[in-house]
């Protein structure tokens, strides 16, 4: 097909755009004529234009060709590759390093090789092949012309007067106290089925009075679970207490230290805290009171209790206090004892609220 | 019969046209766009990286809807990945583990899915800072540089919430994190946090309820805004650098068909070519070894995705100051996570505003700043990503401090001190070094480019040639307006030894084929109503 292309179009030439409408119903203008007279039309000026082989057919040329043709081809080769490999090649999960944990690096590879091969193809074709063009177009921003803003401006004045709404304050009341509660019986499905009291929630744990201290897999704990300068997280004896949507507050540390740091604590005891040691052994909540993630990493020689989210830090020894990092209060203690069968228990919940502050805390 | 008109295949794209125009009228209409004219820079391309991983992020995230289940009801594992069969845990980390193991192809969608929200998030940063550095927020378009930050606070949030859903070790914890912000709110917080999550932390709707604002609520309005977002770029037409023969009321590049939209067309190729060798060859969030997710356990160095560490940095510097009044209690938190954020998000939607308003600028612009030529803007910038850093290096404090052998608390201190430090001191050198680039662009246009060669004067003192870049005055010294765009400084990029450089960091001003001279530099001469180039300012 013989298409009639631009030759090089530079500017300040006669022809370089036409400012003149032509009859686009003459005969003898050619394709290009009638391009450049839509351009004229959509406020596009062409200032150069050129195309990138004005002699087709040259050595250059047919090796840019060559090698768009190559990548679509691999496109084609790397995706049906993808497809062999996605129903082939053995995918499912096998202990040890074996063949089937290339699955998904050879997924990836074919598809992106796939893919890549439409894009630079692509790329090479627009920036080799077609031609060089810089061509201006007029903007038209800025406000509309006066004279449409004025008429529109009446047209809407006009739409209000004729509602008369201004006329008419009776309308204007009821539409006012009639349309408003539309909009609080809309949100009230919405709020009011989401809305929940707070209540207890945020104050009360799974402890209580003679509840068992348990592992993790709810076997109760006795002293001689714990070594001494050791700690182990306990849980609440109770249904549910382990694991699951109400296990989040109840996590708890317990801690054997060592005789001389056992006595250092009860001399630091506020009174709130008296009595909740139990021989050597401490308990302190573990969701940490600056943003509520299990402070877990225990540091024996200082005594200290370190949070991994934002790194406060708590003195065992000394009501479990904040002395480093953003947190600022005190881990709460659980008051603990052992019961007749020799196994741990709380003597009640926790007597400040666990975990993050909140405005209606104390 | 050999009256019965024959079909002709080759008539029917035009037969369709017709029949579509008939009824439709769109041959202008069409014409205008397939004319529309798109300037030209690599700067261009970062917002539509931005939108790629977009497309990418609803087809892969498709996919994995199809496999999820957000419940939290407790089941027994056992699927096909050994180490954790018999191990109780939700349904949600269940199917989690069942794409990633048990679903064909599974695997590589989920790892695409977290790599396309990186680069999602990564792309709309950049694109940020170009759109900020280059000015290009300006009047007529602060509405999308709103709806740019709001895309961002939005992307931060659909990124926290997805890599909450599989409820697997780490991604607990950011909901913890999250459950206790919203609960430091002053006077509404308990009640808004136990409404939202439907009860206690963590409860059984929580994930249930991210699922929902994951996979719909949040997509859709980002879809939306997307789609204003980019019809506005459309409707009031891209900004352009100054040069020559660019001014404020024209657009100087190429036509959106052929040329834009096969770039376009093959770029989407690239970026997706991308995600799938990234989700394919590099392992992200392999939640398998995390475990399920357990209020009681977290493991050392758990951080947020990266576009939230910079939140998570400011938590942790925030020194521990709680406010207790009256019986009532205002937790550091709140101030650190809630205000800070606020505040954050908020002075960056209206920097436009703050910026129009202290400069008295009420202009159009449509022509681009280079960030030299506008200090105390570029300076600002500086400063915001100086402020940015500080707060992205603390919310990995503890990993710096693990491996680099400093002690924690010192990294803490090192974070408070540097926010307030670095930034006016970022400041203060970006100020300088923009006012330093802007002398060196003004010294060639009077003195011209250096050329290495050296003479010597009768006198005996040696000097450098300097050829000057256009006609020079009596005194020897050029006569070109400073006009906020590249200076030739290199005797090449005169064309003066040989072709310049043309490729994708310079724009079109490559001599011509024939050794002309750059055919825009002609047609300014050659132009008729054209205005003098400036900044436009
Ligand atoms: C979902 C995320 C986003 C997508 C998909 C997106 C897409 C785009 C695209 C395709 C363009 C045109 C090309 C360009 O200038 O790069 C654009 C322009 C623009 N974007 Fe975004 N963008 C996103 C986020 C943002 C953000 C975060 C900001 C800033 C806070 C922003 C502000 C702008 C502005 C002001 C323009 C007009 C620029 C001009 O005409 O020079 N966008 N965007
Ligand atoms: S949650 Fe413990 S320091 Fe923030």
């Amino acid at each position: 097909m013989t298409t009639q292309t631009a030759d090089r179009v530079m500017a300040g030439g006669a022809e370089a755009t036409a400012t003149e409408p032509i009859d686009v119903n003459d005969p003898s203008l050619s394709r290009f004529d009638l391009v450049r007279e839509g351009m004229r039309r959509d406020g596009v000026e062409i200032v150069y234009y050129e195309p990138r082989f004005p002699v087709p057919g040259t050595k250059e040329e047919k090796r840019i060709v060559r090698f768009i043709a190559f990548c679509f081809l691999m496109t084609g080769v790397a995706s049906l590759a993808f497809l062999a490999a996605f129903i082939w090649w053995p995918w499912e999960y096998e202990p040890g390093a074996n063949i089937n944990k290339w699955y998904t690096p050879v997924l990836g590879i074919t598809m992106g090789v796939a893919l890549l091969g439409i894009g630079v193809g692509l790329t090479v074709w627009a920036k080799k092949l077609l031609p060089d063009e810089v061509v201006v177009q007029e903007r038209h921003d800025g406000p509309s012309p006066d004279d449409e803003r004025k008429i529109t401006g009446a047209t809407l004045l006009h739409i209000g007067e004729e509602t008369g709404l201004a006329r008419r304050p009776l309308l204007k009341g009821a539409l006012t106290l009639g349309l408003a509660p539309v909009g609080l019986m809309a949100a009230a499905p919405l709020v009011g089925g989401l809305i929940q009291r707070p209540g207890d929630l945020l104050v009360t744990t799974g402890w209580g009075p003679g509840v068992r201290l348990v592992h993790e897999d709810g076997t109760p704990v006795r002293p001689e679970d714990v070594s001494v300068g050791g700690q182990i997280t306990v849980f609440p004896g109770v249904p549910g207490g382990t694991r699951g949507a109400t296990a989040g507050d109840s996590a708890t540390l317990l801690i054997h230290l060592r005789p001389e740091d056992a006595e250092e604590t009860r001399r630091n005891a506020l009174p709130i805290n008296r009595g909740a040691q139990w021989g050597n052994f401490v308990a302190y909540s573990k969701i940490c009171t600056h943003a509520g993630c299990p402070a877990s990493l225990y540091e024996q020689q200082s005594n200290r209790l370190l949070c991994p989210c934002h790194q406060s830090q708590f003195l065992i020894t000394d009501n479990a206090r904040p002395v480093f990092g953003p947190a600022a209060r005190r881990l709460p203690q659980l008051p603990i004892e052992v019961d007749e069968e020799g196994f741990f228990v709380a003597k009640s919940d926790y007597l400040t609220p666990v975990g993050p502050s909140f405005w209606e805390r104390e | 019969m050999s009256t019965r008109r024959r079909f002709n295949p080759r008539q029917l794209p035009a037969n369709a046209a017709g029949a579509i125009d008939d009824r439709f009228q769109v041959a202008s209409p069409l014409r205008n766009v397939l004319n529309k004219v798109f300037p030209d820079h690599w700067s261009f391309l970062l917002g539509e990286i931005a939108l790629f991983s977009f497309i990418v992020l609803l087809l892969t995230g498709t996919f994995l809807t199809l496999f999820f289940d957000p419940s939290m009801e407790e089941v027994t594992y056992n699927g096909s990945y050994t180490p954790l069969q018999g191990v109780e845990m939700s349904r949600a980390y269940a199917s989690s583990l069942d794409i990633s193991f048990d679903v064909r192809g599974g695997l590589i969608m989920r790892q695409m899915h977290h790599w396309a929200a990186l680069l999602f998030m990564a792309s709309l940063i950049v694109h940020m800072f170009r759109v900020f550095f280059t000015g290009a927020f300006r009047k007529p378009r602060e509405l999308n540089w709103v709806i740019g930050i709001t895309l961002f606070a939005l992307g931060l949030f659909e990124g926290l919430f997805g890599y909450s859903l599989p409820d697997d070790g780490l991604s607990g914890t950011g909901m913890r994190v999250t459950f206790a912000l919203i609960q430091s709110i002053p006077i509404i917080g308990s009640w808004l946090a136990i409404s939202l999550a439907g009860g206690e932390f963590p409860g059984t709707l929580l994930i249930p309820r991210l699922y929902i604002a994951h996979v719909l609520l949040i997509p859709g309005l980002i879809l939306a805004l997307i789609a204003v977002h980019v019809g506005l770029v459309f409707k009031q037409k891209h900004t352009q650098w100054p040069g020559p023969g660019r001014t404020e009321h024209n657009v100087v590049g190429y036509r959106m068909f052929p040329n834009y939209v096969s770039k376009q067309i093959s770029f989407f190729m690239i970026v997706f070519a991308v995600t799938a060798l990234l989700g394919g060859l590099f392992q992200i969030n392999p939640i398998w070894l995390f475990g399920p997710y357990n209020p009681a356990v977290v493991s050392a160095a758990s951080q947020p995705d990266w576009y939230a560490m910079f939140l998570d940095g400011l938590v942790r510097i925030f020194p521990a100051w709680e406010t207790r009044f009256l019986g009532y209690t205002i937790s550091p938190l709140f101030w650190a996570g809630i205000v800070g954020m606020g505040l954050i998000i908020t002075l960056a939607a209206i920097y436009p505003f703050l910026e129009a308003r202290f400069t008295k600028d009420k202009a159009h612009h449509n022509l681009l700043e280079r960030p030299r030529d506008n200090p105390n803007r570029t300076a600002l910038g500086a400063m915001a990503i100086t402020f940015y850093m500080v707060l992205l290096l603390s919310g990995v404090n503890d990993v710096i401090a693990e491996r680099f052998n400093i002690s924690l608390n010192a990294m803490t201190w090192a974070g408070r001190i540097g926010l307030l430090l670095l930034p006016p001191l970022a400041y203060y050198i970006t100020h300088r070094i923009c006012l330093g680039l802007q002398q060196h662009d003004r010294e060639v246009l009077v003195h011209g480019v250096e050329t290495g060669i050296i003479r010597r004067l009768p006198d005996g003192r040696f000097e450098e040639v300097h050829q000057p870049l256009g006609p020079v005055d009596e005194h020897g010294h050029g006569q070109l307006e400073y006009a906020g765009w590249a200076v030739p400084k290199k005797m090449n990029r005169l064309g003066a030894l040989g072709a310049a450089v043309k490729g994708f960091f310079v724009p079109i001003e490559g001599p011509t084929p024939d050794g002309k001279g750059a055919p825009q530099a002609e047609q300014v001469e050659a132009g008729q109503k054209r205005e003098e180039v400036t900044t436009g300012r």
